[in-house]
């Protein structure tokens, strides 16, 4: 706070100059990308796990991703809530929506469930296009970068807010993994039966699985909102939970780096492919077939090429010189 | 007016019926979601564009898309899905969603990405009574699937093939024990459901008078909410339900006038029935 009144009072001090300078070094373009590819992990992180760790396919983790969206900007353009509350607030509605849509979706067959998550998200895009309230295909306009220290973030400040959040989740995952809860998924996802028979309360922790996947997902949906400043229903739709469910398998489902790798290869795609624009999806479409018509566990899979490489040439010898 | 939204209703309701059907056939003996079975759809679409432009005579067009469809369907079988089966089910479909991406696009590069009219004369005339007004599109429409799903249902009740394709939707693994050739049995089940779907394709071709590359993307989900509604898997439940959702749409948009987009209808009255038959309307658990 001080250092912030003195750049008011005009004296200029030699760190806010370098900041200045690094940020100029950081162009808008990059630092656009960079918010966008940790969004991107954060969403692909968060479907992770619902489809990696409990094993329940979703098609339309989108829907949530627009509920925290949607939340955070009529709170913050209507109820003129804070940053700081908006998007706490939209992930708690988009963990709450998740757990409402989860229990129903709970009772059909898995296959079932897929195409209910995908129904879903078209209902929920359909609801934002339709109903005045939500500014229809308009969108809604005006909401802003968040405030500290008196002012507007800068972007390289809010790409650093977005990162801390990040690994923060990526600890919290790191915990669960190792809790009750990460290895009643795994039971879940390698066998369900087997898993109910076992005594696990196969319907909670798929609900816990849900909630906790919404609610990321809404997280990213408030930051993703303010970031841009303006939203509209077509960023929220059934392509876009393809896109995610896409970085996560590519990635390698199930792993823990495996989705931030896909978001990032994925993320940064369209960025490096501009000029070959006319085929981009083309061969997005080509690589996630290859892929996943090759290697199945994705880039970070357990049976990838690029895993036993690593185990092989790296790993291995390494062991080796330490014993 | 109530008798001719019930025949559009029908005439869209027979067209979801012919891409479905595909759809749960495939899902009946692999279990996989084929969403690339709407870039068949839209497949068959071109080649029978393409052929009539050639030829000009729109029946033959109409069975060139067909086989062409069905070459496709079988290629995609053997040389995609059939590596993939032995894998979680997420595997085969997200291959799926990236043929059927990759496909979208390769129609838009090599036929353009503008619509392409398909006016076909197919000579079959307009048909009215009264009010009541069928055009000769619908009426080809409704002549088609007619034929094709008299066809279908004597080919799975009477003969044998079509035995041991019911079959093997029950269970593959016992029913190759007795002898029956299941490769060969999957590859006749992806051959009938492309031809279904290419069929499907030229007819919209023709009803819409247009053919585009992403025509397929609509029909992708739809199909998929439609063979769940049905009980995923289930043939006569799929007809039902395209039926239902054909009516249920031109219902909702053309009769009561709810300002509701057109394509969410199918996944309303898909959620609405899950609600309370988890396994479809005519689906067994």
């Amino acid at each position: 706070m001080r250092r912030e009144s003195q750049v008011v009072s005009g004296r200029t001090p030699n760190s806010f100059r370098l900041a200045t300078y690094g940020s100029k070094m950081i162009s808008g373009y990059l630092i656009t990308i960079l918010i966008t590819v940790v969004i991107y992990c954060i969403l692909a992180h968060s479907l992770n796990i619902i489809t990696g760790h409990a094993g329940q396919i979703s098609l339309g983790h989108a829907a949530f991703f627009g509920i925290g969206a949607y939340t955070s900007a009529m709170l913050y353009t209507e109820a003129g809530f804070p940053f700081w509350i908006s998007v706490p607030l939209a992930a708690m509605v988009a963990g709450m929506v998740g757990a409402l849509l989860g229990i129903p979706c709970l009772r059909v067959r898995d296959d079932f469930l897929a195409i209910t998550t995908m129904g879903i998200n078209f209902v929920i895009e359909a609801v934002f296009l339709y109903i005045p309230f939500f500014g229809g295909a308009m969108g809604i306009g005006g909401i802003n970068l968040p405030n500290w220290l008196g002012r507007e973030m800068t972007k390289p400040e809010y790409f650093l807010l977005i990162l801390v959040v990040f690994v923060f989740l990526l600890l919290l995952d790191w915990k669960l993994g190792r809790s009750w809860v990460g290895l009643a998924w795994a039971s879940i996802r390698e066998d369900e039966q087997a898993a109910g028979t076992m005594g696990v309360d196969i319907v909670r922790f798929k609900v816990i699985a849900f909630i906790l996947g919404s609610a990321i997902a809404g997280l990213a949906g408030g930051f993703y909102a303010h970031f841009l400043t303006f939203i509209m229903p077509q960023n929220f739709g059934f392509g876009q939970s393809i896109v995610i469910l896409c970085m996560v398998v590519f990635g390698g489902i199930g792993t823990r780096w495996g989705p931030i790798v896909g978001a990032i290869i994925l993320g940064i795609l369209p960025e490096v492919s501009r000029p070959i624009m006319e085929y981009r999806t083309l061969v997005y479409g080509v690589l996630l077939l290859a892929m996943m018509r090759f290697q199945p566990g994705g880039l970070l899979g357990s049976e990838s090429i690029l895993t036993k490489g690593l185990r092989r040439y790296v790993l291995r010898p390494l062991s080796k010189k330490a014993s | 007016m109530l008798w001719q939204q019930l025949a559009n209703g029908i005439a869209i309701g027979s067209v979801y019926a012919l891409i479905s059907l595909g759809l749960t056939m495939v899902y009946g003996i692999l279990r996989i979601l084929h969403i690339a079975h709407a870039g068949i759809y839209a497949l068959g679409a071109y080649i029978g564009w393409f052929s009539f432009r050639l030829i000009g005579d729109f029946w033959l067009s109409l069975f060139i898309g067909m086989a062409g469809a069905a070459v496709a369907g079988i290629l995609i079988e053997r040389f995609l899905y059939a590596p993939l089966l032995h894998l979680p089910r997420i595997a085969p479909l997200i291959v799926s969603i990236g043929l059927f991406i990759a496909m979208e696009e390769a129609f838009r590069i090599v036929a353009g990405p503008h619509t392409l009219t398909y006016n076909a004369r197919i000579g079959l005339g307009d048909f009215s009574m009264g009010s009541f007004r069928l055009t000769e599109t619908q009426i080809l429409i409704l002549l088609v699937t007619l034929i094709i799903l008299l066809f279908l249902w004597a080919f799975l009740t009477k003969t044998r093939t079509g035995l041991a394709m019911r079959a093997c939707a029950q269970d593959a693994e016992t029913t190759s024990s007795f002898g029956v050739n299941v490769g060969a049995i999957i590859a006749v089940n992806f051959l009938i459901g492309s031809a279904m779907a290419g069929a499907a394709g030229v007819l919209i071709g023709v009803y819409d008078n247009q053919v585009w590359p992403t025509m397929g993307s609509i029909p992708a989900y739809k199909a998929l909410a439609i063979v769940v509604l049905g009980g995923l898997g289930n043939i006569p439940g799929t007809v039902l339900a395209s039926i239902i959702v054909g009516l249920a749409e031109t219902f909702v948009i053309g009769v009561l006038a709810i300002p509701f987009p057109r394509d969410a209808v199918a996944f309303i009255a898909m959620i609405l029935v899950l609600m309370f038959k988890p396994y479809g309307l005519l689906g067994k658990a």
